[in-house]
């Protein structure tokens, strides 16, 4: 982009709120079940049938709002969005046009800094409103016709409307990055863009740098993924500089995102919006919120993931390096959280999760990432807890450690039993190691030499042997003492 | 054992329990004189009698073994065909649902066969319950049995003219701006329209949610309120409807004969000026005074709104209706036009093809009122009408207990007449309507024959839950007449 | 309120319904009659009136628990359908 535009960007995102039964019927969803197999009359709006509010999507909606700092609305009530698609089977949608249950909030972003291994800058994303809405069910497309699976249908939806207060689409990632991670904190919708629990819509425009007044802006669907969302803005802040800069005005319009062409396409003019027709649902009565549950809900509301690293940081004197890998996965945090709860050495216990574990996991996963969850291996949180505390109380050396580690993570063995099956434990009889030690110091008269010369270094050379001796056995720390002992007294 | 079809309830009830017919024998009777008048009549579009007598022999069954269920139970009631029955053809008079069959019952249906009653037939109406003549039905018109080339009322024609002449001793109807009290005055028997939540909607198909309501169609008030007291309750599937305890309507009509309250009634002027039939005018007139001379207090009332009542309902119902009526649209169970090229061929097609006249004016009036840049001038301004139309009759509970009107303006009009002049047809409604923007009970009673020996209906409007107020009102008078036992000569 | 004519065109469209060119022509006719009934509308002055959406005042109903309820067997589905395929409802292929 020249530095003559500046793009301002809104997204609206849908998130599939994870309740068991759908939002105005009783049939049942799961991802991936067989086509038209969870499907009621109310879900297929066949003649005759009426919707019924499952009060969990309020709940989970009202949690999600607080998590997002909205207010949470008095009353809210039902409008029907009135088009024509077949995937629709009332040919009305039921949404919260004129009285949201959510209102205003915002979202803490953090942006990349100048390397991984430095924070960025913070700041917040100003929301306009959160709404329920409904799926509507799910197209598939052959050659030569369409394909309806209507179980997606009736699904409650949270619509998530930002302010147009996003600027690049580095803060759109940012942006995505954190809000999914507040929704997984939350514990409201399991956020899986490939499974279509999360999808986004972004209304780009561009204005005059120093300017305030908004740009015509271009509506992009269709982005089901991060990545996609990243490219699209790109590639519509690359088109409209180009539409402006040889003069023309930019359409206001309805564009489709193609991932594999990476091109956005017309779908419709201004001229040929929808006229959505919206009026209140006369089937649905409002819902007026009782303040008493929106205070237990505040109460019971977890830690958001920033507040969270925070914490870490601060009270834990924890590194931003380990942080900010800990806190963006809320199993992994959530872990950390029960491991120090069994045994508090922060540093050490979040050195084993970022490190050992990550390691463990993402080379026991499919894809080779860490999206294998840790509830789908044998590992438990109390065996890192037991780990590092064996570790500190010199039982083992870091090193086995390391051994007694993978052997958890394989087996869901807990460490005592790996180091007891295993005879880990760490070897300090004296006369053993001080044999090993004289035979050590003298194999090595040059390293001697140099120790006594200051170079306090030096002694290192004589441990490999003995440690290679004991198996590792050895207590490092009994070792240092013993050598230094030992070579002193050759004076 | 001839004339079962033309008997009530109460004497059915006694006679199957002392084993002087069966409700085999009984539904032979009905379907005997259906076979007999149905080709002048054509009350059903459809109906299955092999089922209806098979429910009939297992009610006879029940009752061989002291398991009667209810009050209702081997008595066969008629069902509108909008509402569904399971494993039947629920069409709405529409080509759209030629050859749609519901899986599922509709509450009232489901509350009915809990009580025993045989469900049988599918009467006409109609096209989505969209008119006030049964004119609009894909499936032919059914005539007035008072006079055969007269329109027998609508939406619920099938219901009234089959109650009227013998076809059936009851039978449900909807109302949405008076689908079951007018056809109810145009055929001479009782029609109710229960408050809006007393009665189910589920399995209803939806014409005007907000104003739909179920009610029965009967011969006599007492079958009325048996029929009616079969069908309310609360329903956890309709959001709509209301928590109320049931009463036993038809206790209290006994009851009442004992000690017969004297209540106020109220007579809204607007209800009797211009445009009201002399006839009809004259004969409510009577019967007022008749109430006032058995003591009943007369008040004069005004409902100053009435008179933007058509244009209120009209706009609020066809916009409901017009969403309501989206789901069909050719995808997963109505009609689908043959060669179609696109999506939208689909959906255009599919509906201009399967939807009747009257059904496309009102969906075209319902998307336009609704449509940017009309909403406030039409239906937002309709809604707050529509809250000011409720306060006049909120006032006038204040002083009255129940409010006398003519039911319709005119009495049966000839097939035809009205049916290229759809705004003379909506004003038919205008005594009605209000009922339903307001959400209230109302009856529509026979209180006699004009000269040309057409039926006329008077209207017992009550309070919210005034249903017994009004089946009180309207048995008192009942009982005191003969009207009740003129029959249409077939 | 609008004296604006109905732009039948327009609206079918919205509503899906094709109409024939006579359809068209009488039904412009009686919407313009029905529309200008509806200006009776216009005597009342509507400030601060509260709309009415429902027939009576009922507030919070809904379904307790997020408990599954029964559902409907896909083969009722598929017999419904005017056309099917692999369980799924066909319809001519949509481009959006």
């Amino acid at each position: 982009m020249s530095n003559k535009y500046e793009a301002v960007i809104g997204l609206e995102i849908h998130v599939q709120l994870k309740t068991k039964t759908k939002m105005f019927s009783s049939a049942p969803y799961e991802y991936g079940a067989e086509a038209n197999s969870l499907t009621d009359p109310v879900v297929l709006a066949l003649p005759g049938t009426l919707p019924v509010l499952n009060y969990e999507a309020i709940e989970l909606c009202a949690k999600l709002g607080l998590m997002l700092g909205c207010e949470i609305a008095d009353i809210c009530k039902w409008d029907r969005k009135n088009y024509f698609y077949p995937d629709s089977p009332k040919n009305y949608q039921l949404t919260q046009n004129e009285e949201p249950l959510c209102i205003g909030g915002s979202v803490e972003i953090e942006m990349p800094g100048p390397s991984r291994n430095i924070e960025g800058k913070h700041r917040f994303v100003s929301l306009n409103r959160i709404h329920l809405e409904e799926d509507p069910g799910k197209l598939s497309h052959t050659a030569f016709d369409s394909l309806i699976d209507f179980n997606r249908a009736g699904v409650p939806l949270a619509e998530i409307v930002t302010e147009p207060n996003l600027y690049s689409s580095d803060e759109a990632v940012a942006f995505l990055n954190s809000l999914k991670n507040l929704i997984l904190y939350s514990g409201v919708s399991n956020c899986d863009m490939e499974k279509g629990q999360m999808r986004c819509d972004a209304n780009i425009s561009l204005r005059a740098k120093r300017t305030s007044e908004l740009g015509t802006r271009s509506e992009i669907k269709n982005l089901n993924s991060i990545s996609n969302v990243k490219a699209a803005i790109e590639y519509e802040i690359k088109r409209q500089t180009q539409i402006l800069n040889s003069n023309h005005l930019v359409a206001q319009e309805t564009r489709r995102w193609d991932a594999n062409k990476m091109q956005s396409f017309s779908l419709r003019s201004k001229e040929e919006a929808h006229d959505y027709r919206y009026f209140p649902d006369p089937d649905l009565m409002p819902v007026v919120i009782d303040r008493a549950r929106i205070k237990e809900l505040k109460k019971a509301l977890p830690e958001s993931p920033l507040d969270r690293q925070r914490r870490y940081q601060k009270d834990l004197d924890l590194p931003y390096t380990i942080t900010s890998v800990l806190c963006a996965n809320v199993n992994l945090s959530n872990f950390f959280e029960k491991a120090l709860a069994q045994y508090d050495s922060p540093k050490a216990i979040a050195n084993y999760i970022v490190n050992d574990l990550l390691r463990e996991l993402a080379s026991n996963s499919k894809t080779g990432d860490s999206s294998l969850s840790i509830e789908a291996t044998k590992m438990k949180a109390g065996f890192i807890s037991e780990l590092v505390e064996v570790v500190e109380l010199g039982i083992i050396s870091k090193q086995i450690a390391k051994e007694v580690f993978s052997e958890m993570f394989q087996s869901g063995k807990n460490p005592k039993l790996i180091i007891e099956e295993k005879g880990l434990s760490q070897s300090n009889d004296d006369t053993m190691i001080k044999a090993l030690c004289l035979e050590a110091i003298a194999n090595n008269p040059k390293a001697i030499t140099q120790y006594k010369d200051g170079n306090l270094k030096a002694i290192n050379a004589l441990k490999g042997p003995i440690m290679k001796a004991t198996k590792g056995k050895a207590n490092p720390l009994v070792l240092d003492t013993m050598l230094q002992d030992l070579i002193e007294s050759l004076d | 054992m001839s004339d079962l079809f033309y008997s009530d309830i109460a004497f059915l009830k006694r006679g199957l329990k002392q084993k002087d017919f069966s409700s085999v024998e009984l539904m032979k009777s009905l379907i005997n004189r259906t076979n007999l008048v149905e080709s002048k009549v054509k009350a059903f579009i459809d109906r299955d009698d092999e089922d209806a007598l098979r429910q009939a022999a297992e009610s006879d069954n029940r009752r061989s073994k002291n398991m009667t269920l209810g009050p209702l139970d081997g008595i066969p009631v008629g069902i509108k065909d909008i509402l569904a029955v399971k494993g039947q053809p629920l069409r709405c008079a529409s080509k759209m649902l030629d050859s749609y069959i519901s899986p599922y019952d509709a509450k009232c249906i489901e509350q009915l066969k809990n009580a025993g009653a045989i469900i049988w037939g599918r009467l006409n109406m109609d096209e989505f319950a969209m008119g006030s003549s049964t004119e609009h039905s894909a499936y032919g018109t059914t005539s007035n049995p008072w006079k055969l080339d007269c329109i027998p009322g609508g939406s619920s024609g099938g219901s009234a003219a089959a109650v009227a002449s013998g076809e059936v001793i009851v039978s449900l109807g909807t109302d949405t701006g008076g689908s079951i009290r007018q056809p109810a005055a145009f055929c001479g028997v009782v029609g109710m329209k229960p408050t809006y939540g007393l009665v189910s909607r589920y399995g209803l198909v939806a014409f005007a949610s907000s104003l739909d309501q179920i009610g029965p169609f009967a011969r006599n008030v007492k079958d009325a309120a048996i029929l009616l007291e079969s069908i309310v309750g609360y329903d956890p599937k309709d959001s709509t409807s209301l928590k109320v305890p049931t009463e036993n309507y038809l206790s209290i009509l006994e009851e009442s004969v004992k000690c017969q309250k004297k209540y106020t009634l109220g007579v809204p002027v607007e209800f009797f000026s211009k445009g009201l039939d002399i006839e009809i005018k004259e004969k409510v007139y009577k019967a007022i005074e008749w109430y006032q001379s058995q003591g009943y207090i007369i008040k004069e009332i005004s409902l100053p709104h009435s008179d933007l009542c058509v244009p209120v309902y009209y706009i609020i119902a066809t916009a409901e209706a017009s969403s309501n009526l989206a789901r069909f649209d050719g995808v997963r169970y109505t009609h689908r036009s043959k060669d179609i090229e696109s999506i939208d061929d689909l959906f255009f097609r599919s509906r201009g093809e399967g939807f009747g006249e009257e059904v496309k004016r009102r969906i075209i009036l319902g998307t336009y009122v609704l449509s940017s840049g009309y909403y406030d001038a039409y239906y937002l301004r309709a809604q707050k009408i529509r809250s000011l139309i409720r306060k006049d009759f909120d006032k006038a509970f204040q002083e009255v207990d129940a409010i006398i009107t003519p039911t319709t303006p005119t009495p049966a009009f000839i097939e035809g007449e009205k049916s290229q002049d759809p705004l003379s047809m909506y004003l038919n409604d205008i005594y009605t309507i209000s009922v339903n923007l307001a959400g209230l009970p109302a009856l529509s009673l026979p209180v006699g024959l004009t000269q040309n020996k057409l039926p006329v209906g008077m209207q017992i409007i009550g309070k919210v839950f005034g249903e017994s107020d009004i089946l009180t009102i309207a048995h008192d008078f009942e009982i005191n007449h003969d009207y009740k036992d003129l029959r249409p000569n077939l | 309120m609008s004296k604006a004519k109905i732009d039948i065109k327009y609206v079918a469209k919205l509503a899906r319904v094709q109409l024939s060119e006579l359809e068209e022509k009488k039904l412009s006719v009686q919407m313009n009659d029905i529309l200008g009934y509806f200006e009776k509308l216009n005597s009342i002055d509507v400030k601060d009136i509260q709309p009415m959406a429902h027939a009576q005042k009922v507030q919070n109903v809904w379904r307790e628990g997020d408990i599954a309820g029964s559902v409907l067997p896909k083969e009722l589905l598929e017999e419904m359908a005017p056309e099917s395929r692999d369980g799924q409802v066909v319809v001519p292929k949509v481009v959006e």
